[in-house]
């Protein structure tokens, strides 16, 4: 589906089934340089159990239109624009790295929009090493073959996926070279400059969870620890064997805990 | 600079795609001859017939083992996804059906496996599907020959009978200008000496009979998305992005992105036409995999001594190897198979088809069969066999003249093929 925010279309996916005013949106947010389709069984799930959804292509990436945000700060202000050109009061927010960054900020200074908090890969700063960081504005192909490399679980270099016969390092791979020139380095940039974790979790309100997986080398847990010492309500879960990119790694545990994370927070 | 730690050919050739079994550690891939999985509750199975969870339902959609295979061959051709098929034509089928019905065309390479010449210019316009051939070294050929319902450009990296080599970019470039995906049939080159996903080709399918599986006791075929064609700035492609009924109006291409071709054919491909390979044949096919890039350094090293040797022979009137200064696309070939080019290879034998005759049935170590691509050499003569259902024009556009021989190099010591093929020409004269 398509819809406006702040004069530019962006692009979103509603797992196959059209938004339902009555029920509770989760809103997906990808990570650098991704686009929405990295949440393809999430959406699909809850789409059919009960939630609308939307997993957006952010400002710039994918589908949308525009160019992307300078930071994560920006991006949070345009989610709250996003909710509210929707038409929706509040909404469970699940962000993936970069994404979870937004959705921890967009918790904090938007606290009456947020219901639930939801991190995968979380961590109070992603500092991003400089050989990235230079590659990615270089505009090398190197740079997507880094964050292959170190965002897939060692173990699923070798593949194994979930999905019969999808070969998960060439799909994320190639997600990134559609991405526009300078997209990649953009999104880097604005993670690497984000500092305010700790101080943004502080603020959250609603109950969070954090999604980590057991062989994530990017954001592993310890770059956690600040945000499960100050986020007031925070529950935790380990995806064993996957890495940073645990969400298209192994997309039915993720979908499992963050489930089982939503019922409880409905029924409490 | 830092370098990404990723596994190489080799070691994806062996591993790629499988995990020690996880209840008995096997380390090799266990054959799950089984037709169908138990679901863990009620809720599970939904979510699996929906899209919502992955898995394995029933094995005419996909196998565990077959699974391994399909994803060693995505690995080794640097795609998004691939689906192992009962044959390398029902992975042809397969990639057309995804792409069109009735009122669809297609711009084919006119030198083709002779099957697949059948299914485009035969078979197909009984459904309402057109093929116009074009000559592989007519770069803008296809580009003249690409209509407004034109939704597949097709060719095979080594043309067949011929060892053609199209100019795999411009004629990728050409077919992407109109909005159409470039399939590419890389049966005869395999990942090890060509990968055509990082020269423009969108889709690949492979008959894996031949090297990929290497010893001849497995038919089957692959059918590998590179995920690079953009099916919804093309607007040809309504499968993949139009709401689709057979699930609640899912759009392929806003769901899967990347993946939307590969989940397509498989859901509704395999579903609905079936042919997939069976368990047991990709368990021999994935013993293949583990040995191609040795297998196919010796296949080549075999292959140059028997050039070599033919190339100074009376009885020999032309060789067509890619290799060879004289073959009218060598410098293409170095250009795009440094490693080398394969290990079939044509000539034409003095004396026309009588002369032929009496050349194969004198030999002894190469087989007399319709195949390519085992650890065997093989022989044929495609005008009577694998070309025989061609007209004279269709035999003179593949360039299959009476006196071509297809000779398909295995892996025996070269002395002995040569004394084979020595004694098969002495034998041509009489």
């Amino acid at each position: 589906m398509k819809l406006a925010v702040d004069g530019a279309v962006v692009s979103a996916t509603t797992g196959g089934r059209l938004p339902d005013p009555g029920q509770p949106l989760i809103l997906f947010l990808h990570g650098a340089a991704l686009d929405k389709t990295v949440w393809q069984l999430q959406t699909r799930y809850f789409s059919h159990h009960g939630y609308s959804v939307m997993a957006v292509d952010l400002p710039g990436h994918g589908r949308s239109e525009g160019t992307p945000l300078p930071s994560v700060e920006a991006y949070a202000g345009w989610v709250a624009s996003l909710l509210e050109s929707a038409g929706y009061a509040s909404a469970h927010l699940v962000g993936h790295s970069m994404g979870g960054l937004i959705a921890l900020e967009t918790a904090s200074r938007h606290a009456g929009l947020v219901s639930t908090l939801t991190m995968a890969g979380p961590a109070a700063a992603i500092p991003v090493h400089p050989a990235l960081l230079s590659a990615a504005e270089a505009g090398d192909h190197i740079a997507y073959e880094l964050m292959a490399s170190w965002g897939h679980g060692r173990r699923s270099h070798l593949g194994g996926h979930q999905t019969p016969g999808i070969w998960m390092m060439g799909s994320t791979i190639r997600l990134w070279e559609r991405a526009a020139p300078g997209v990649l380095a953009a999104d880097l940039y604005a993670c690497n400059a984000y500092g305010r974790g700790p101080d943004a979790a502080a603020a959250v309100r609603c109950p969070s969870l954090l999604i980590s997986g057991s062989l994530d080398i990017m954001t592993p847990r310890r770059a956690a620890a600040p945000l499960r010492g100050n986020l007031a309500e925070v529950r935790e879960a380990v995806i064993e064997g996957a890495g940073h990119i645990m969400i298209v790694e192994q997309p039915d545990p993720v979908i499992d805990a963050l489930a089982a994370f939503l019922a409880d927070c409905s029924s409490s | 600079m830092v370098d990404p730690r990723f596994p190489k050919f080799d070691t994806l050739s062996v591993h790629a795609g499988h995990h020690p079994d996880s209840d008995y550690g096997a380390r090799a891939i266990p054959i799950y001859q089984t037709t169908s999985y138990v679901f863990r509750d009620v809720e599970h199975a939904a979510g699996l017939f929906n899209l919502e969870r992955q898995g394995h339902i029933y094995s005419r959609i996909s196998n565990p083992t077959v699974a391994a295979l399909e994803e060693r061959l995505a690995a080794l051709e640097g795609g998004v996804g691939a689906i192992a098929t009962a044959s390398g034509m029902s992975a042809m089928f397969l990639g057309i059906a995804t792409l069109m019905g009735a009122g669809g065309h297609i711009v084919s390479s006119s030198s083709i496996y002779g099957g697949s010449n059948n299914l485009l210019a035969t078979t197909l316009p009984r459904f309402g599907i057109e093929t116009t051939f074009v000559h592989p070294r007519d770069t803008d050929g296809f580009r003249s020959a690409i209509r407004p319902e034109t939704r597949l450009v097709f060719g095979e990296t080594l043309g067949n009978p011929g060892l053609e080599i199209m100019d795999v970019t411009a004629v990728a470039e050409i077919a992407h200008a109109a909005g159409v995906p470039f399939m590419l049939d890389n049966t005869f080159a395999t990942p090890y000496l060509f990968r055509p996903f990082e020269w423009g080709v969108d889709l690949i399918y492979h008959s894996i009979t031949k090297f990929i599986g290497g010893h001849g006791v497995a038919i089957g075929g692959a059918l590998v998305d590179g995920g690079t064609f953009d099916w919804e700035a093309s607007g040809r492609f309504p499968t993949l992005t139009e709401p689709y009924p057979s699930y609640h109006g899912l759009k392929f291409t806003e769901e899967f992105g990347t993946q939307a071709f590969i989940i397509r054919a498989r859901v509704e491909g395999l579903r609905d036409f079936g042919a997939p390979l069976a368990p047991q044949n990709a368990f021999y096919i994935l013993q293949g995999t583990e040995t191609l890039s040795i297998r196919m350094q010796r296949h080549i090293e075999n292959t140059r001594k028997v050039v070599e040797f033919l190339d100074g022979r009376d009885e020999v009137a032309w060789i067509s190897y890619p290799e060879l200064p004289s073959h009218p696309d060598h410098d293409r070939a170095a250009q795009l198979m440094p490693a080398g080019c394969g290990a079939i290879l044509a000539f034409g034998i003095r004396g026309g088809r009588e002369a032929g005759r009496r050349f194969i049935e004198r030999l002894r170590v190469f087989s007399h069969l319709a195949n390519v691509g085992d650890a065997k050499s093989l022989v044929i003569h495609p005008a009577s066999t694998t070309h025989s259902t061609m007209d004279a024009e269709q035999l003179a556009r593949a360039g299959v003249g009476e006196d071509l021989v297809r000779l398909s190099i295995g892996l025996e010591d070269p002395s002995d093929l040569i004394g084979d093929l020595s004694a098969g020409l002495r034998a041509s004269r009489r």
